[in-house]
C-alpha cells in the first residue's frame, strides 16, 4: 500500500531552542496515526507543518505522492480541527459549514444537502441556524469536525481537539470520531498528550520526546515492547528496578532473565504492575523480600505498593480476591513474570 | 421604622442611598436642562417655571447660522470618522498582528496628545497651520479633530483584532480562503464591534470639539459647540439649554446603539495595552 502522507526528514528549529529534527514517518490510506508526547515535544509543530501553518527548515511532506511543502494552507488537501476557537462566532452553524464550499463554488442546493448530511453524521441534525455561542463545547467541536469532513480532505489533522472537554464527553467524542473514521475511511493524524486517548483511538502511535521520534508502533506493541526508557515511562504504569548483567543472563534478586539485547554493565529493568506477583513470606526464599506499604482498592483490582528490603518500591496489580488476604505491613516475596531490560545510559 | 430596615438589611439601604445620589448627580443636571429649555419665565426660588414656552426652540432653530452650524458639525464629524477609520484600522491591525520594533512605544505615543494641556497643543498646531495655510479651512478643522480621536481609534480596534483568535483565522485559511478573504470575511467582521464603538467615540468627540475648532476654524467654520459658546454668552440660559439638548441628542442615540451592539468589555479591553 502506498502512503497517503509521508513526512520526510522534517526539521524545524524555533528561536527558543525548541523544535523537531529528523521526523520521518508514513501514514497509510484510511489509517489513524497519533502523535503522542508531553507538551513541548514537537508534536504540534509536526502537525502544523503538515497543515501548512509552519514552514519547516528542511525536509519534505508528501500527500498522495505529491510534495505540498511549498503550498499555503488554503491550497493543501488537508483540513485541521484546532483545540479551540475553531468556529467563527459571527456566523451561524450553516455559514460556518458552507464557507469552504462557497469558496469552492459549490451550488446552493448542493451546499444545503451536504451541510444537512454532515450534521447528521456528527449527530447535530437540524443545527444549521444555531450560533456557536448557543452550542456547548462538545457541540462546537462536532461542528468544527463537520466543517473539515465536508471538504473531504486527503488527510484530516486534529490538534488535541477534545482536550478542552470534560472526561466523559471526551470519551464519547473519541468513540464517535473512531466510528466516523472507520465508516468513511478517512486518513487522520491526531495530536494528543493523553496516552489513554492515543491508545484507544490509534492504528499506530508515534511517540515523540524532545523533538524527535522515540518509537512508532501499534498501541499494543507500544505497551508490550517499549523500545526506549522514555516510552516505557510514558505509556502506562511501570516499575523500574536495577538489575545486574551476568554474561547472557540478567539477574534481579534470585530471578534470572535472558539477556536478549546483549546489554552490558548496569541495566534498568522495567516491569508492568500486572506482571508483578506477590506471595506471603514463607521463609523459603525466592523473589525479592519486601513489605506491603499501601493497598489502594480500585474496584475490580487493587494497586498494592511494596517496599523492597533492598530499597525502592514496586507496584503490583492484584485481583480484588487476592488482595483480601493481604494487609499493610505484611512481609511478602516479590517476583516478576516479565521484565524489559534497558541499559542505564540508553537514551534514544 | 427600625424593624423595616432590619428586614430589608443594611446593605440594601446603603445601595439604595448610593443609587439615589448617583441618579441625582447624573439625571439632575439633565432634568434641569430639559425644564430650562421649555421655560418661558423661571425665577429663583420657584421649583418649576411659572410659564412654559417653546420660544427658545423657535429662536434657536430659526437662527440661520445655528442650522448651518448643525449641518457643518455633522459633516465634519462624518469626515473625521471616515478618515480616521481609513487611517487607524489598518494601523490597529498592524499593532495587533505584527511584531515590529518599538511596537509598544508607538502604541503609547497615541496617549501623548492626551497628556498635554489641549490649548497649548492647539496653539502650537495653529502656528503650524498658519504657515501651511490650513487656518480657516475644512481640512484644518478635520485634522485638529483627528488629533483627539487617534487614541480611541487605534487602541480599541487593536484590542478587537487581538481578540480574534489565531485558530479562527487559521481555520479559514484551512478551508480554502486566501489571506485577503480571511480578513474580509472573518477577521474584520469579528473585530467589527470594537471598530464600531471606536467610530461612535470618534463621531461624538468630533461633534463636541470646540476649543480646537474655535482656534482653527474661525470665522468660516463655526460648528455647533462654537456657536453654542456665543449663544450662551449673548442670550438667556434657556437658549443654551435648547442648544445643549440638540447637541446631546446624537450622543444619547449613538450610545444606546453602541450598547445594543456591544458589551462594555469591548471598550474596556481597548485600554489594556499588551
Amino acid at each position: 500500500m502506498s502512503a497517503q502522507l509521508s513526512i520526510r526528514n522534517l526539521s524545524k528549529r524555533f528561536k527558543t531552542g525548541e523544535g523537531v529534527q529528523g521526523i520521518d514517518f508514513d501514514v497509510n490510506k484510511g489509517e489513524l496515526v497519533t502523535l503522542l508526547g508531553p507538551s513541548g515535544c514537537g508534536k504540534t509543530t509536526v502537525l502544523r507543518s503538515i497543515g501548512g501553518f509552519l514552514t519547516p527548515d528542511s525536509g519534505d511532506i508528501l500527500i498522495e505522492g505529491r510534495s505540498v511543502i511549498k503550498l499555503p494552507p488554503e491550497k493543501r488537501p488537508t483540513s485541521m480541527v484546532f483545540q479551540s476557537y475553531n468556529l467563527w462566532t459571527h456566523m451561524s452553524v450553516f455559514d460556518n459549514l458552507s464557507f469552504g464550499l462557497k469558496i469552492r463554488k459549490v451550488s446552493k442546493a448542493d451546499i444545503r444537502e451536504r451541510v444537512a448530511d454532515v450534521l447528521k453524521l456528527v449527530q447535530l441534525p437540524g443545527a444549521e441556524k444555531k450560533f456557536p455561542s448557543e452550542l456547548s463545547g462538545g457541540q462546537q467541536q462536532r461542528v468544527a469536525l463537520a466543517r473539515s469532513l465536508l471538504l473531504q480532505p486527503s488527510v484530516l489533522l486534529l490538534d488535541e481537539p477534545f482536550s478542552a472537554l470534560d472526561a466523559k464527553l471526551r470519551y464519547e467524542m473519541r468513540e464517535e470520531l473512531r466510528d466516523i473514521q472507520r465508516r468513511i475511511g478517512l486518513t487522520m493524524v491526531f495530536v494528543t498528550h493523553d496516552q489513554e486517548e492515543a491508545l484507544s483511538l490509534s492504528d499506530r502511535i508515534v511517540v515523540m520526546n524532545g523533538g524527535h521520534i522515540d518509537q512508532i508502533a501499534p498501541p499494543e506493541q507500544l505497551y508490550e515492547e517499549p523500545e526506549t526508557l522514555f516510552v516505557a515511562q510514558f505509556i502506562g504504569k511501570m516499575n523500574f528496578m536495577e538489575g545486574a548483567v551476568d554474561e547472557d543472563k540478567i539477574r534481579i534478586g534470585a530471578q534470572e532473565f535472558p539477556n536478549a539485547k546483549r546489554l552490558a554493565g548496569e541495566v534498568i529493568l522495567a516491569s508492568r504492575p500486572e506482571d508483578v506477583s506477590l506471595v506471603p513470606e514463607t521463609g523459603q526464599g525466592g523473589g525479592l523480600p519486601g513489605k506491603v506499604k499501601q493497598i489502594m482498592a480500585l474496584g475490580h483490582y487493587a494497586d498494592v505498593s511494596v517496599e523492597l528490603a533492598g530499597g525502592g518500591t514496586v507496584r503490583s496489580f492484584q485481583s480484588k480476591d487476592a488482595v483480601k488476604a493481604m494487609h499493610v505491613g505484611q512481609d511478602v516475596r516479590v517476583s516478576f513474570s516479565r521484565v524489559i531490560p534497558f541499559s542505564e545510559n540508553h537514551q534514544t | 421604622m427600625n424593624w423595616y430596615f432590619r428586614a430589608i438589611g443594611i446593605r440594601k439601604v446603603v445601595e439604595f442611598v448610593l443609587l439615589t445620589i448617583l441618579i441625582v448627580f447624573f439625571a439632575g443636571p439633565l432634568l434641569n436642562l430639559v425644564v430650562l429649555a421649555f421655560s418661558g419665565h423661571w425665577t429663583y426660588p420657584d421649583l418649576l417655571p411659572s410659564q412654559w414656552s417653546l420660544k427658545w426652540w423657535r429662536f434657536v432653530l430659526q437662527e440661520e447660522d445655528v442650522a448651518q452650524s448643525i449641518a457643518l458639525s455633522f459633516l465634519i464629524a462624518a469626515i473625521v470618522t471616515a478618515l480616521s477609520i481609513v487611517l487607524c484600522v489598518p494601523a490597529a491591525y498592524a499593532f495587533a498582528r505584527l511584531e515590529f520594533p518599538l511596537r509598544k512605544f508607538f502604541l503609547f505615543s497615541f496617549l501623548l496628545t492626551h497628556a498635554f494641556p489641549k490649548m497649548g497643543l492647539y496653539v502650537s498646531i495653529a502656528v503650524l497651520f498658519y504657515q501651511v495655510g490650513l487656518m480657516n479651512t475644512l481640512l484644518g478643522v478635520v485634522l485638529i479633530h483627528m488629533i483627539n480621536v487617534l487614541m480611541y481609534m487605534t487602541w480599541i480596534p487593536t484590542a478587537a483584532f487581538r481578540n480574534v483568535h489565531a485558530a479562527q483565522e487559521e481555520s479559514a485559511r484551512d478551508v480554502g480562503a486566501s489571506p485577503l478573504r480571511v480578513f474580509r470575511s472573518i477577521t474584520l467582521p469579528l473585530a467589527m464591534p470594537g471598530i464600531f464603538v471606536a467610530s461612535v467615540f470618534t463621531f461624538l468627540s468630533s461633534l463636541d470639539e470646540a476649543q480646537g475648532t474655535f482656534l482653527v476654524g474661525i470665522p468660516d467654520y463655526r460648528t455647533m459647540p462654537v456657536v453654542m459658546y456665543s449663544i450662551i454668552a449673548d442670550f438667556p440660559s434657556s437658549a443654551g439649554a435648547v442648544f445643549s439638548i440638540i447637541l446631546a441628542a446624537p450622543t444619547v442615540i449613538l450610545m444606546l446603539a453602541a450598547q445594543r451592539f456591544v458589551s462594555a468589555d469591548v471598550m474596556a479591553s481597548g485600554f489594556q495595552v499588551k
